[in-house]
């Protein structure tokens, strides 16, 4: 124990010691909160769109007057011909052309019935879905409009819909986002700071002097792995705290709760990065390899895509995946207000997946070859 | 006969393809100031990291005071202090947290054995604040060395601990060396230098992952068996390649303003008279007595 004690203390003053320490820990989570939070929003503003109107009639201008006074979408030019309109998609100058063919009112009023065209620039897959959900609500209004005028009467659907988002009820991207985020963040610090750490000391030579001394391997490990479960553990505070007091983010449940979690989720990832170092040669490769599983954890983690949407076999890689499971408690209970039995499975996993890599690490750790 | 210290049996190391040692067998007595003499790849720190217990050997096996270094190996290394060819303490820890550092893991205390180390302690003294990193090279020698023996080993493990220092921290450390001998620790040393080995109460001298001779610097140098000369012409360079091309020279190598030479022929006559034949101006011939570097040349030569 006074030898854990005693790497401990080393392990410490080195840390404090490295100057770049210091601002990763205080400045990273509020960059990373500010930053992704306000920026990598899902809503969309500022549509571009380029309106041809073919029809000119006082419909089709009704039509348009709708797009003008919404918020999400800018004009940016009307034209006569499509051509025109499609070379602006092509140069990225508008995100959707809206194509309102001649003989629109025309066809409205003897026929009750019309089409309107929609050619949206679907690179980004996802904001093309949601332009065209915003452009379909839009035109379902201006429908019930036209639905009223001509029968003097407001019509009523015969099945009405009455939506409300539960736990977020306002929509509101950031109270999604910022829970997903911190655990993004404790993941970063921890994962990369103890992937790079044994394998500094095989760079450097040091670890030649540890193995000759009679310390064991895991005294050796805990030594490395305790100063950044603590140092995981205040970030995730910090950021918290900065999520509480910026974001105003809910905090339905029981805060303790997510700590609790979050200490063997830490441990997981400490140990995914022990391991990382204890395989690895070169800080280069401990580099490479963490950036690997970062990336694929977090794609798959369900932060920015939702996991339900995944094909099953993707959904089955996420048993692994240790990210996973710390969003969907984050998320439930910062936000839903789940207590501490309806995460049970998650914390369990993570406990087993704890003990499972920090057991391959001290086994993987050689002191002699 | 004194009480053995290391025993070392068919030791045997490759990698992949490569030998590193090849059988060797040796024995070390307790107390005895050893050295390991032999060019780089040698496989010097090979043996060494098998003896500190940080590689298994392929065959053969070695013991430090009587404990087997694949079986016993956590008792050796309570007993032993290593310091490896590279120099392997924390660069961003100062010198006193270095120590302190190293003599806690081994359950000591720097004022414990402070004696042990005092009179290299003392040198580095002054900078007990410094970090490692910010030391010159003599002075992380010193400071290794002191992290090395601060646990108070009976065996002291020094790979190249002279390799890249400046000559007078190179005679100071083997100085330093001769005095922790007098506290009755036995020392194993491998330096590529040949110079050092008179320093040595015994060596050992390996190239290629075999030991070609072991014994005294004294009766390493009596094998010498043969007449040396140093021979000096106006032109160092074409009296090398001459030399070389000659039939008569058994070996020949520079060595500071003069080639070392020795001949198949007892007489030295026939020197001058093939340098003449060759138009070499200014030749100045002598017969030296051969020094323990003369004696390794020989050895390896054959």
């Amino acid at each position: 124990m006074r030898t854990i004690f005693y790497i401990l203390q080393k392990e410490f003053t080195q840390i404090f010691r490295n100057k770049s320490m210091l601002p990763i820990m205080f400045v990273m989570p509020i960059v990373q909160l500010l930053v992704l939070s306000f920026a990598a929003t899902f809503e969309m503003k500022n549509i571009k769109i380029h309106i041809v109107d073919m029809d000119k009639t006082p419909q089709s201008r009704a039509m348009i007057s709708k797009f003008k006074g919404s918020k999400f979408y800018s004009i940016i030019n009307y034209a006569d011909a499509y051509k025109i309109a499609e070379n602006d998609l092509k140069t990225n100058k508008a995100d959707v052309i809206l194509q309102i063919p001649q003989y629109f009112e025309r066809d409205l009023m003897k026929e009750d019935k019309a089409s309107v065209q929609l050619t949206i620039n679907a690179i980004n897959g996802s904001a093309a879905g949601l332009i065209n959900a915003y452009t379909f609500s839009i035109i379902k209004d201006f429908n019930s409009n036209i639905l009223m005028d001509n029968y003097g009467q407001k019509i009523e659907m015969p099945i009405q819909i009455n939506s409300s988002f539960w736990y977020n009820p306002q929509l509101d991207y950031k109270t999604y986002m910022v829970p997903g985020i911190l655990v993004l963040l404790v993941t970063i610090i921890g994962l990369f700071l103890s992937a790079m750490n044994v394998v500094r000391e095989k760079e450097i030579g040091t670890i030649e002097q540890i193995n000759v001394t009679p310390i064991h391997k895991y005294q050796f490990i805990a030594g490395k792995l305790i100063p950044f479960w603590f140092i995981a553990m205040f970030e995730l505070a910090f950021g918290l705290l900065i999520a509480k007091l910026i974001f105003t983010l809910p905090v339905l449940g029981n805060v303790g709760i997510v700590f609790t979690v979050a200490a063997v989720y830490i441990l997981a990832v400490l140990g995914i990065g022990l391991l990382i170092s204890t395989i690895t040669n070169t800080q280069q490769q401990a580099m490479f390899i963490a950036w690997f599983f970062m990336v694929v954890f977090l794609l798959m983690s369900g932060l920015f895509t939702p996991i339900e949407s995944m094909p099953n076999w993707a959904q089955q890689i996420n048993i692994i995946n240790p990210i996973a499971y710390f969003i969907k408690v984050i998320r439930m209970v910062l936000l839903k207000g789940s207590g501490f039995s309806d995460i049970l499975p998650e914390f369990f996993s993570l406990v087993v997946y704890a003990f499972a890599v920090l057991t391959l690490a001290v086994r993987l750790y050689k002191k002699r070859n | 006969m004194s009480e053995i210290a290391i025993s070392v049996n068919n030791l045997s190391k490759k990698y992949g393809d490569i030998t590193a040692i090849n059988n060797l067998s040796f024995e070390i007595n307790k107390g005895e100031l050893f050295g390991f003499i032999g060019p780089d790849g040698a496989g010097k720190t090979t043996l060494f990291r098998i003896l500190c217990t940080l590689l298994l050997p392929d065959t053969g096996s070695a013991s430090l005071c009587s404990f087997d270094a694949v079986k016993d190996y956590k008792k050796i290394r309570n007993i032993i202090g290593y310091m490896p060819g590279k120099f392997s303490l924390y660069q961003d820890l100062s010198v006193e947290e270095n120590l302190s550092f190293f003599a806690t893991i081994f359950g000591t205390t720097l004022e414990e054995n402070y004696d042990l180390i005092r009179d290299i302690y003392i040198q580095i003294e002054p900078f007990k604040t410094r970090q490692a990193g910010k030391l010159s090279g003599g002075m992380k020698q010193k400071l290794a060395l002191c992290c090395a023996m601060i646990h108070k080993p009976e065996v002291l493990v020094l790979d190249e601990p002279t390799t890249g220092v400046d000559a007078v921290s190179r005679k100071e450390f083997w100085e330093m060396l001769r005095k922790l001998k007098e506290s009755g620790i036995t020392i194993i040393v491998s330096t590529p230098y040949m110079d050092e080995a008179s320093l040595c109460d015994r060596v050992a001298l390996i190239q290629g992952g075999n030991i070609m001779s072991t014994d005294t610097p004294e009766n390493i140098i009596s094998q010498f068996d043969t007449a040396l000369y140093a021979v000096k012409t106006h032109s160092m360079y074409q009296m090398m390649l001459d030399l070389k091309d000659w039939n008569q020279t058994e070996t020949a190598y520079l060595f500071g303003q003069y080639m070392h030479l020795t001949i198949k022929d007892k007489d030295n006559n026939t020197i001058e008279a093939y340098l003449k034949s060759k138009s070499h101006k200014d030749i100045e011939i002598k017969q030296i007595t051969p020094n323990i570097e003369d004696a390794f040349m020989r050895l390896m030569s054959k």
